[in-house]
């Protein structure tokens, strides 16, 4: 039998500078995957979208689940987020289909600003088979232009990082998310743009994450942000506590006992020096220049890497204990975990094994820049675990009921 | 040095985590405290999970847990040391 070439995190470093292939869009982001996108205005759209991208191999629908009788600020950041995935340099070009024309032209308008090629098509008047039929061709022609687009060689400042952890246990403070909070202490000081998030699970470290703001400012507006959730929407819909909720049953199975265990982990993230500068709505793009930011999201996976998505970050990186499976449609994921029967019973799903920080083989910094070095492979083409698995979780956040 | 069975963030921390699989009762592991790379020994009175905290010291109902140097809890029975720390023994003051 032919031997399988390996291509995981423990793999030799074939990179001897910070500089990967990517893809400059018309305004200036660079991209790291070259995605045609056929994006639902609405949930009744998804059928028409999916239609299109079976039709047309390569490009990638995004199906999900609202679009209907929202208003106020949900609706603002259902908008935020589709613009914003459209938006992101992952994507070449877009093809939107919604049920009406109104809204399809709000979303297209709002990716057009980039420059990039976007055409949306409204079903109603039309049917889905002519939709299909006109948006098909649409798609066709961006596919084909998309594929002779060049990749150039970017430094290393020209990526956005997110990261999130996900089925956390305690082997997450130990070993993967102090790994990413190693890379973060490392790329920051190189010009990348990071941020993370996770409102609900900081609770526990509040004072911790308040202090790492760059001012008192910065500071303030972050713990307004916190105690809103805090009073909001813990206060006013919690039955009991939020045990079995935060921390999660997988959380609880991998040792996690409170929300404040939970939480010191978690904020291992963010390393022993960087600081955030702003703090992010819920898929707003940073305006502050670069450096690491803080986004108000859900502590759901697929929720928070969609909104980190949708705000313009092109590589995520996800530390797992209990081994959280989750992909993006346009972004890599790349998973870290320290756990060692993880790693050993859900090799596929990980990318970068740091365990050795656990069997004291692997220091902290040396796990940093294993990470580092597939972070610049996985922008200069290999793809994630998650990508190969087929994993597109697209979550949209939703702050309340429909009208 | 042989690989730990229990790490510990901080000196100040009553409750390590078990890093390997497997662990029975009675086995003395070696704990390393990774702030300093210290190590003591410390006999394990129960079977515990990976990933799961084992007491450094004996813990009285509402003491604080101290992990990564921080208040992470308060204990809800009595705990010896060497014994499994986890929902059954361990709460968050929070809620």
């Amino acid at each position: 039998m032919a031997k399988t070439p390996k291509s995981n995190g423990n793999g030799k470093s074939r990179r001897s500078n910070m500089r990967f292939s990517g893809w400059r869009r018309e305004n200036g982001r660079v991209g790291v995957r070259n995605h045609v996108l056929v994006l639902p205005l609405d949930d009744l759209s998804n059928a028409a979208c999916e239609s299109v991208a079976n039709n047309i191999k390569g490009t990638l629908a995004i199906p999900h689940a609202y679009g209907r009788l929202q208003f106020g600020e949900d609706l603002e950041t259902f908008f935020r987020t589709l613009i914003g995935t459209g938006a992101n340099p992952n994507v070449a070009a877009c093809v939107v289909i919604g049920i009406e024309d109104g809204w399809t032209k709000r979303v297209v308008d709002g990716i057009k600003k980039t420059g990039k090629p976007v055409t949306g098509f409204g079903i109603e008047g039309t049917g889905d088979i002519m939709t299909v039929a006109k948006a098909s061709r649409a798609a066709k022609d961006y596919l084909q232009w998309a594929s002779e687009l060049k990749q150039e060689e970017c430094d290393i400042s020209d990526l956005w990082v997110s990261t999130k952890c996900g089925e956390s246990d305690t082997t997450t403070g130990l070993a993967s998310c102090p790994t990413v909070g190693n890379m973060y202490d490392k790329l920051i000081p190189k010009g990348i743009y990071g941020v993370f998030g996770e409102t609900s699970e900081i609770t526990g470290g509040e004072h911790l994450a308040k202090a790492r703001a760059i001012d008192a400012k910065v500071g303030e507006k972050w713990f307004k942000v916190w105690k809103s959730y805090q009073d909001d929407v813990i206060e006013a819909h919690k039955t009991d506590d939020l045990s079995d909720s935060q921390p999660t049953k997988g959380n609880i199975a991998g040792g996690l006992t409170t929300i404040e265990e939970k939480a010191l982990g978690n904020l291992e993230k963010i390393g022993r020096k960087c600081r955030y500068i702003d703090v992010l709505a819920p898929a707003e793009a940073p305006k502050k220049g670069p450096g690491l930011y803080y986004m108000d999201t859900s502590s759901a996976a697929a929720e928070c890497v969609t909104l980190m998505a949708a705000a313009g970050y092109a590589v995520h990186t996800f530390p797992t204990g209990q081994g959280n499976i989750i992909g993006n449609p346009i972004v890599p994921v790349i998973k870290i975990s320290g756990n060692p029967r993880t790693v050993r019973t859900m090799s596929e799903h990980i990318d970068v094994d740091v365990s050795g920080i656990l069997r004291r083989d692997m220091t902290i910094p040396e796990a940093g820049d294993a990470l580092i070095d597939m972070v610049m492979r996985t922008a200069d083409g290999r793809l994630t675990a998650a990508e190969a698995l087929g994993h597109r979780e697209y979550s949209l956040t939703k702050l309340y009921r429909s009208a | 040095m042989a690989a730990p069975q229990l790490l510990v963030h901080e000196k100040k921390d009553t409750v390590g985590v078990v890093v390997v699989e497997g662990l029975k009762a009675g086995t003395t592991m070696t704990c390393v405290i990774t702030a300093d790379n210290s190590s003591f020994r410390l006999t394990a009175k129960m079977d515990v999970p990976i990933g799961h905290k084992i007491a450094l010291t004996d813990i009285k109902t509402g003491d604080t847990v101290w992990k990564y140097g921080h208040d992470i809890g308060k204990a809800v029975a009595d705990i010896k040391k060497g014994e499994h720390v986890h929902v059954h023994n361990l709460k968050t003051k929070r809620w």
